[in-house]
């Protein structure tokens, strides 16, 4: 009997007898979690990209004390840093629209009035400023050999830049990387607040609507958690890939080792 | 400019709802912090795992999400097991209470991860002197292992203070009067949001630099008679 029945009026039975959470909305609703998921990938990788791009030049600048510029790029991303990401987004979704020249120009209506491209802006500037300063130190710890070898080559600035210094401090910047991911990620919770219907918005949704306390917010907590998982993993595999000179070296067991030495 | 002025003082009754939840937390974060590597680094391997889950778990959860979870769903529980029970009639969580409560269990794994790695750095030898001559575990604690475990945990533990500080600012979605949500209701009042977020971006501003100021004369203090290199 017990193998007859079909998956779903096993939860809908588990729902109802012991568990104190309802699967089967969930179930019902997986449809908008992953759909909130999207909306939440889509935020985050979109302002990690743009912000990458953008931090890159400015690391760069920093790196290399161009006067006047490093310090108007330090005071950028201190202030952002210094900040809670949650006021920055406030201040450009809520914010902007005190201004009567912001509200009657033609960013208005497409973006600066859509919550989305608000978002967008202010999560953009804030992981571009986190990106600036430890791309800045991995940029400044490039082994001077390594300058020394490059310009002994005949290598212009721009040449040694994109040949020799940005690959080597990508790679010493990535474990850090990782950590700016995984911030971003929580960070776009965020977006909730202001109306997107991301991961956390489909959850308190849900529990609004069916005055619920805990599936919506534990469903969004499970999503948040794979994607998590999923990126630390993909980080795994990458430091292994572009870090795996820096990893200690499997040496044989002694007795066992041939002898080579 | 004037506009701030006149709402000075909601600003700051916010302020200070602002930091002494920050302070609070931090105090609970650093109990959890101490409780959870000490259980990381203790040879039962039960305690080992969890400790491992608490700070994986943690770390993996963005915090509004927790902090939505322990208020709302804190609240649920409670009532239930009170109607269960019959011990306690219905209960309103304080929001103050659950940002404090949650903030201190969210960064009580990142401050286990900084104190793990400050025990680690201490010389395992120094540990072993101390016990051959016959300290007591509080001893060990007090004499050797504190006063180093600050200085190493000191650039981590600064960190960890100005990202708390800044996840202070999601209680307002939760509805506690703090600096965001009183600026935030004053400003909608007068149609003036940008003035009154960029006065909270200031404020939220002034008290990182303070901050920053304090744990750096902290860090001379506990780095008397470090060799600087």
């Amino acid at each position: 009997m017990e193998q007859d029945r079909t998956f779903f009026e096993y939860l809908r039975d588990f729902s109802e007898t012991t568990s104190p959470l309802d699967f089967v909305l969930i179930y019902d609703n997986l449809d908008r979690f992953v759909a909130g998921a999207w909306v939440t990938l889509q935020i985050t990788f979109l302002a990690l990209l743009i912000g990458g791009l953008i931090a890159i030049p400015l690391a760069i600048a920093r790196a290399y004390k161009k006067p006047g510029l490093n310090q108007a790029i330090w005071a950028y991303t201190y202030a952002f840093r210094g900040t809670p990401l949650l006021v920055q987004t406030y201040l450009f979704y809520f914010g902007l629209g005190q201004f009567e020249a912001v509200r009657d120009s033609v960013l208005w209506d497409p973006i600066l009035s859509d919550p989305w491209w608000c978002v967008m802006i202010a999560f953009t500037l804030n992981t571009a400023a986190y990106t600036t300063e430890f791309l800045r130190g991995a940029i400044e710890t490039t082994p001077h050999g390594e300058i020394e070898a490059a310009k002994a080559c005949g290598m212009s600035p721009w040449t040694r830049m994109r040949l020799v210094e940005l690959p080597s401090a990508f790679r010493r910047a990535l474990p850090a990387y990782s950590n700016e991911v995984i911030f971003t990620l929580h960070g776009s919770v965020i977006a909730s607040t202001v109306t997107l219907q991301d991961l956390l918005g489909v959850g308190r949704w849900l529990n609004g609507r069916y005055y619920l306390a805990y599936e919506g917010f534990i469903t969004a907590m499970v999503f948040y958690m794979g994607i998590v998982f999923l990126i630390s993993l993909a980080f795994k595999y990458a430091e292994r890939r572009y870090l795996g000179h820096l990893r200690p070296r499997e040496t044989s067991e002694p007795g066992k080792s041939p002898a080579t030495a | 400019m004037g506009l701030i002025f006149e709402y000075r003082q909601i600003l700051i009754e916010g302020t200070i709802v602002t930091v002494s939840l920050a302070v609070l937390s931090l105090v609970l974060s650093v109990g959890f912090g101490l409780i959870a590597a000490f259980a990381k680094l203790s040879q039962s391997r039960g305690l080992q795992r969890l400790g491992n889950l608490y700070t994986t778990f943690v770390r993996s959860v963005p915090e509004l999400v927790l902090m939505m979870l322990i208020f709302y769903g804190g609240q649920a529980l409670l009532n239930d097991i009170g109607q269960a029970t019959g011990l306690w009639g219905y209960v309103d969580v304080n929001q103050f209470i659950a940002g404090v409560l949650t903030l201190g269990f969210i960064f009580g794994a990142y401050m286990a991860e900084t104190f793990r790695g400050a025990i680690l750095a201490i010389p395992r030898g120094q540990i072993e002197a101390a016990k051959s001559v016959g300290m007591s575990p509080r001893q060990v604690f007090q004499i050797v292992t504190w006063p180093q475990m600050v200085r190493y945990a000191l650039p981590s533990f600064t960190n960890n203070w100005l990202v708390l500080v800044k996840a202070t600012a999601l209680v307002s979605v939760i509805g506690l009067h703090d600096l965001v949500w009183n600026a935030f209701s004053a400003g909608r009042s007068n149609h003036k949001l940008f003035t009154f977020m960029f006065a909270v971006l200031v404020i939220y501003l002034i008290i990182t630099a303070v901050s920053d100021a304090a744990l750096r004369w902290v860090d001379r203090r506990y780095s008397a008679g470090v060799r600087k290199a």
